[in-house]
């Protein structure tokens, strides 16, 4: 791997943690899967991408954030409200998002930031460029870890936790259930909506399509970073992701270096990811298996 | 404080499985009782503390607390003034977060919850006060993760929770039934001190007709969905076990029996 490629792996790798964040906190702090992600991070980028070809990359990032939180909160209402299952919730915002992207779009399928100012320009002005990029992402995923963390330490914070560890107890606390799910999903989404900016102004483009199977990368980092790093606090599990994320992106251009096709890395995450959730399941199947080997030769020493 | 009126609910209206859960129940705590309450499989018990709590509304009737109307309130709403223990101690607590996380949530019940920190160190020296009280040595082990408590922990934990800001009233849903009998002793006589310490209105469920006539001021029997039995003051002194159990297939029989007539009239 050259020196070139390890760098746009890891910063790639770390534009992708914010992904991997809003996912631990949808699927590991609430609860939820949720697939609204697959809609949430295109709109981000889409957002992003239009307003930073209209010459607000800054602002561009914070909408794209407000545009996904909103995506999330929609499928909280649909949750909550509606009693759709999580599941079909997630789907169905996905679903709509699609439309959404492409309205946001201009109805083309992508949109290029060839040779526009981004959020990157002045960092590469100043720290040239070669380190400039990393710079600037080092520091949104420092700023997004921290407030992440912050949130997850206030009241309303542990409230939004006791709620994907024990929603029953958690209304019984006289705390509205329906608002933290909502109230989670949107910081959730946040993050999601943030990777999404960062990488359409970072790749230079935005494509309609560019969601599909995030879910599944996302779930992969979750938990090689957990593999890694383990997944005891709030805190650690954000350090977890970030390392997760990065040595994803890290095998994923090894890889690729080894010939095999980027097409299959999907395919690849999601053996990855049905490996590691099934792995306690089959680990006690595999304990029963042994203890009635066991048991069956005893009885035939016996005999 | 609480004042339950003429309350019905009906499970699965209209249905072939209709269930006639709650039957005009009237019930009028005051403030300080201690009511225990029996009665078999089915009788109504828990759907009574959940019609209180608010899981679901009743059909008709109505139910107030300390003089304000909580029919229509949602079940977090109530949840302020309300403390419940149930049988499973799992129900009660988080299990993936730690002792003092799970306190600092139930000490904020009723004041709301802002973007303050949750956990201070003014609450951590309350909480390790509080949990001293228990006499389990949880004090030292604030930053334990719930789940790795024992079932009578997690129990007497949660009874804290319920009563770390004194609720208007306690419900107890058999909370010591799931429990082993030198464990559950210990988490009803820290119960006994908390409600008598803070005198808190408390209505318990119970299957162990001694520990019904013990504990409290006052014991109401339920059967298919009324309570057929109100007992307290000199009356309640005088019965025994065996009197009530009498008194149960008696009142018990008589229902029965209008139930028949009542057929018989229809025919």
């Amino acid at each position: 791997m050259s020196s070139v490629a390890f760098l746009g792996a890891v910063e790639q790798g770390l534009i992708y943690a914010l992904l991997a964040l809003g996912i631990m906190i949808s699927y590991r702090i609430l609860n939820i899967a949720d697939l609204t992600v697959e809609g949430s991070f295109t709109t981000g980028a889409a957002v992003s991408a239009v307003m930073t070809a209209a010459g607000h990359p800054v602002w561009g990032v914070f909408l794209a954030m407000a545009a996904s939180a909103g995506a999330g909160i929609v499928s909280a209402l649909l949750q909550t409200k509606m009693r759709v299952q999580p599941i079909l919730a997630g789907i169905l915002t996905m679903t709509a998002l699609y439309s959404v992207n492409l309205r946001i779009m201009g109805g083309a399928p992508n949109t290029s930031l060839l040779r526009m100012e981004t959020i990157f320009t002045p960092f590469q002005a100043m720290y040239g460029s070669r380190y400039g990029k990393l710079i600037l992402i080092l520091l949104i995923l420092a700023a997004a870890s921290i407030l992440v963390d912050l949130f997850f330490r206030t009241q309303v914070g542990l409230s939004v936790r006791a709620t994907g560890d024990n929603e029953e107890m958690v209304r019984s606390s006289s705390i509205n259930s329906d608002f933290t799910k909502a109230l989670g999903l949107a910081v959730s989404g946040s993050m999601v909506g943030l990777s999404g900016a960062v990488i359409a102004q970072y790749q230079a483009f935005a494509d309609v399509s560019m969601g599909v199977g995030i879910v599944v990368v996302a779930l992969a980092s979750l938990i090689i970073g957990e593999v890694l790093l383990g997944r005891r606090s709030v805190t650690r599990g954000i350090a977890s992701v970030a390392l997760g994320a990065v040595a994803y992106r890290l095998i994923l251009t090894a890889v690729l270096s080894a010939n095999l096709k980027a097409s299959d890395l999907k395919l690849i995450s999601a053996v990855i990811v049905a490996i590691a959730i099934s792995y306690p399941a089959v680990k006690q199947q595999w304990q029963v298996f042994q203890l009635k080997k066991k048991a069956g030769a005893c009885d035939a020493e016996d005999q | 404080m609480l004042r339950i009126n003429n309350v019905t609910k009906i499970f699965n209206k209209g249905t072939n499985n209709e269930q006639l859960a709650l039957e005009n129940v009237n019930l009028h705590l005051e403030k300080g009782d201690f009511v225990t309450m029996i009665g078999g499989n089915g009788a109504g018990k828990s759907t009574l503390l959940n019609a209180i709590s608010g899981i679901f509304l009743v059909d008709s009737g109505r139910i107030a607390l300390d003089g304000k109307d909580i029919t229509f309130q949602r079940e977090y709403r109530r949840a302020r003034q309300m403390g419940r223990l149930f049988q499973d101690p799992l129900k009660g607590t988080a299990p993936n977060m730690t002792i003092a996380e799970n306190l600092s949530l139930a000490y904020l019940r009723g004041s709301g919850r802002g973007i303050a920190i949750g956990l201070r160190g003014r609450e951590r020296n309350l909480f390790r006060e509080k949990l001293s009280r228990l006499e389990l040595g949880l004090e030292d082990r604030l930053d334990t993760k719930m789940g790795l408590l024992s079932g009578g922990q997690r129990q007497a934990v949660t009874l804290l929770m319920a009563t770390i800001v004194t609720p208007k009233l306690l419900m107890l849903d058999e909370h010591t039934a799931a429990l082993d009998p030198a464990t559950g002793k210990k988490v009803l006589e820290l119960t006994k001190s908390v409600v008598a310490g803070d005198r808190i209105t408390t209505l318990m469920i119970t299957h162990n007709i001694t520990s019904a006539l013990e504990l409290g001021n006052r014991t109401i029997m339920l059967d298919a969905g009324r309570i057929i039995l109100d007992i307290s003051g000199e009356e309640r002194e005088q019965m025994t076990v065996e009197k009530l159990m009498l008194l149960f297939r008696q009142k018990q029989g008589k229902h029965l029996d209008n139930d028949r007539m009542l057929l018989q009239k229809d025919i």
